[in-house]
């Protein structure tokens, strides 16, 4: 098996080669020492099999951050058959670097001139076998995107593949390296003989786009309702999709399952229905979202907007250690936290990227919207419930806000926040569909057996020790309940209500149904029951601890396997559930206080 | 001719750069970017409330916070507008 690996600068279409070149069909790797997760495929090339792995995108071989330390490590430690340079066209005059510094390592290499389609629109024109014969390797023109020159690149590639008997590794990258004049002088002298770049910069569509969407005083109104339209186009049909396939679960378990399952032991039964399936349909009720959320990220993010709300948003974010995306991320996660977590892997730097999921799930999510809509009807007259609920999204930003600019320090972004405005492009069908699948195959890989294992626990708890009502004062739950008054006690809530917030660990929908099992009653006589329980204070500060405390099993999967860190997981847990004490603390207490 | 630092450069003007001086990290970065001495670089708007700068440098545009535009010096003519 021969080895190849996809190397490059940010953002000039190695993801667009690699999915081309493997047919989409490809996996998360596994190398030991990288905790970021590269995508690998085996693919067939000419005579040989060869696995190819995208690397993710580099500035420089020496480079301090950490894509770059994980591109130094891979070349060190895994001996290649191949590199495959791909480099944006039209930025040769800057990116000729990595080739050089490939060339300087003596890897086997073809260098791959992306953009092609692109090259002719700002007037670049290059020469290929000068280039060619100066880098000794391979040159060739291709547009990874429209697939023009693919078959040439193909043909190149296997090739330089069969030539290529042996496997190289890079060897001592820092030694090689420190020849830098050298290496500039070579560069002017090929960008002198083999590429013409226009001596003026014309306008283009990018640069009037921007005019009227970087304004200063339009730039956020456009942005804003932009992000309007996203959120509408994934959660107003997501959210429905979600609900009917939640419909769809309930009717094969009591349809099919329970009749097919009535011969087993009411245990098995109970672990087999409530335990297994029920985490299993937690998992997929998210596919909806997750693929409506991904396929709209890759209209914003293949766009290039997504850039440019970094620029938009940039005199506020700032102030707190983040930056647009954060801001984009964090308004997405106000229909699910699931994706918007999920989708701050675009952010490469890691305390940024920590910080911001950190910050995501104070988002107030449609799930706890549910909770709180039912609250508010049991609880409140009609006038004042639309304030209650209101006065929780503050509170949502407001917790947003206080994580961000209480870590901001010990999850500080070291990289020099630069970041490139690409031009306007549109990205294609094909491209919006292999992002949503393949971020869908990506949290499956992660989750599931997190979620299904979680599920099963909670029902475990709600159901044991045997022979007893489930969720009731004599199972686990109830006892848990019961020994973790003197904390909760203060904050207003009763035994019944914190089982209900172990039911809300695995997710917000089933708190509703987990107080219709605690009550042992449902829709308006719950709601009688409830309120006939509890006042006003108490139900408020349930909310408010609902809405600050972890959001759900399937939020803490995503966090541990975006953050690669069981510790980070932990901590962020951990303080979600400090803040939404305290708060809690805070009101219940002040309202009684008040009230005398 | 004066020496401004990239921080003051105004919309619109082009300006060529005459060194960066800052940390090993940054330097790297803003050269793989295009930023080197001799080079032209092109301001083509700055963020209100002391937002980032939005420059041109060959055929790549990139925001640059004020803080690291700072160490990028440049030798400015004022000669009206330019391209
Ligand atoms: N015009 C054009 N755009 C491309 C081409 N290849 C990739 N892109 C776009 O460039 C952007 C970055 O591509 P991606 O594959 O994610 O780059 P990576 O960061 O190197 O993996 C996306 O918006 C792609 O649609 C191409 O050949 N022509
Ligand atoms: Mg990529």
């Amino acid at each position: 098996m021969k080895q190849i690996a996809v190397l490059g600068m940010p953002n000039t279409g190695k993801s667009t080669f690699f999915n081309r070149l493997t047919g989409a069909d490809a996996s998360i790797g596994n190398w030991p020492g990288i905790t970021v997760d590269l995508m690998m495929a085996k693919v067939k090339l000419g005579s040989s099999e060869a696995e190819i792995v995208d690397l993710p995108g580099i500035y420089d071989l020496r480079g301090f951050s950490e894509d770059e330390a994980v591109v130094r490590k891979f070349l060190e430690h895994t001996p290649l058959h191949l590199v495959l340079i791909i480099l944006n066209a039209t930025q040769l005059d800057r990116q000729l670097s990595l080739a050089l510094q490939i060339k300087r390592l003596n890897l086997p290499a073809v260098l791959l001139l992306n953009m092609a389609d692109e090259a002719p629109q700002f007037g670049v024109e290059i020469d290929r076998d000068k280039m060619s014969d100066r880098l000794k390797m391979p040159v060739v023109p291709i547009s990874a995107k429209y697939g023009k020159n693919y078959d040439t690149a193909y043909q190149t590639i296997s090739d330089t593949l069969d030539r290529q008997e042996q496997a190289v590794s890079a060897q001592s990258l820092d030694q090689c390296m420190k020849c830098d004049n050298q290496m500039a002088s070579e560069m002017g002298s090929l960008m002198q003989d083999a590429i013409k770049l226009p001596k003026t910069f014309k306008d283009n569509l990018t640069t009037r786009l921007d005019r009227v969407l970087l304004h200063p005083v339009f730039g956020l109104p456009i942005f804003f309702g932009a992000m309007f339209l996203m959120f509408q186009l994934v959660y107003a049909i997501g959210t429905p999709i979600q609900d009917i396939m939640g419909q769809g679960a309930d009717w094969f378990q009591g349809a099919v399952l329970e009749p097919t399952l009535a011969g087993l032991p009411e245990m098995l039964r109970g672990l087999l229905v409530d335990g297994l399936y029920s985490g299993l349909s937690v998992v997929l009720s998210f596919i909806p979202v997750i693929i409506l959320f991904f396929f709209a990220m890759a209209i914003v993010e293949d766009s290039g907007y997504l850039s440019r709300s970094a620029f938009l948003m940039d005199a506020f974010m700032a102030r707190l250690g983040l930056d647009g995306r954060s801001f984009v991320m964090s308004l997405m996660g106000f229909g699910c936290n699931v994706p918007a977590i999920m989708g701050t892997r675009v952010m490469r730097s890691p305390g940024l990227r920590l910080l911001t999921m950190l910050v995501i799930p104070f988002s107030l999510c449609s799930a706890r919207l549910n909770v709180f809509i039912f609250m508010t009807a049991a609880l409140f007259s009609a006038t004042v419930a639309p304030i209650v609920l209101f006065s929780l999204y503050i509170f949502s930003f407001v917790a947003a806000i206080l994580t961000a600019a209480l870590f901001k320090s010990k999850y500080k972004n070291d990289d020099p926040l630069i970041l490139e405005l690409p031009p306007y492009r549109f990205p294609t069908l094909k491209q919006m569909l292999l992002r949503s699948w393949s971020e869908l195959k990506h949290f499956w890989r992660w989750s599931y057996k997190f979620i299904i294992f979680g599920v099963v626990a909670i029902w475990v708890l709600n159901n044991f020790p045997p022979g007893v009502p489930p969720a009731s004062p004599e199972t686990f739950s109830g006892i848990i309940g019961q020994w973790l008054q003197p904390i909760l006690g203060p904050i207003g809530i009763n035994p019944q209500l914190a089982v209900a917030l172990i039911f809300g660990f695995i997710a917000k929908e089933i708190v509703i149904g987990g107080l219709a099992v605690i009550y042992g009653q449902s829709d308006n006589a719950l709601m009688g029951a409830i309120a006939a329980q509890i006042d006003w204070a108490q139900a408020y500060s349930f909310m408010l601890f609902t809405l600050l405390y972890t959001p759900c099993l399937s939020t803490v999967a995503v966090l541990k396997s975006e953050s690669k860190s069981w510790k980070f997981t932990a901590f962020s847990i951990v303080w979600s559930l400090v803040l939404a004490w305290g708060a809690s603390f805070v009101f219940y207490q002040g309202s009684k206080a008040l009230s005398f | 001719m004066s020496t401004i630092h990239l921080g003051l450069l105004e919309p619109g003007k082009t300006a060529t750069i005459l060194a960066i001086k800052t940390r090993e990290g940054l330097n790297q970065r803003l050269q793989a970017l295009g930023f080197r001495a001799g080079r032209e670089v092109k301001m083509i708007r700055r963020g209100w409330f002391s937002g980032p700068l939005h420059v041109r440098i060959g055929t790549t545009e990139v925001m640059v916070r004020r803080t690291e535009a700072e160490n990028i010096y440049l030798s400015y003519v004022d000669k009206g507008e330019s391209t």
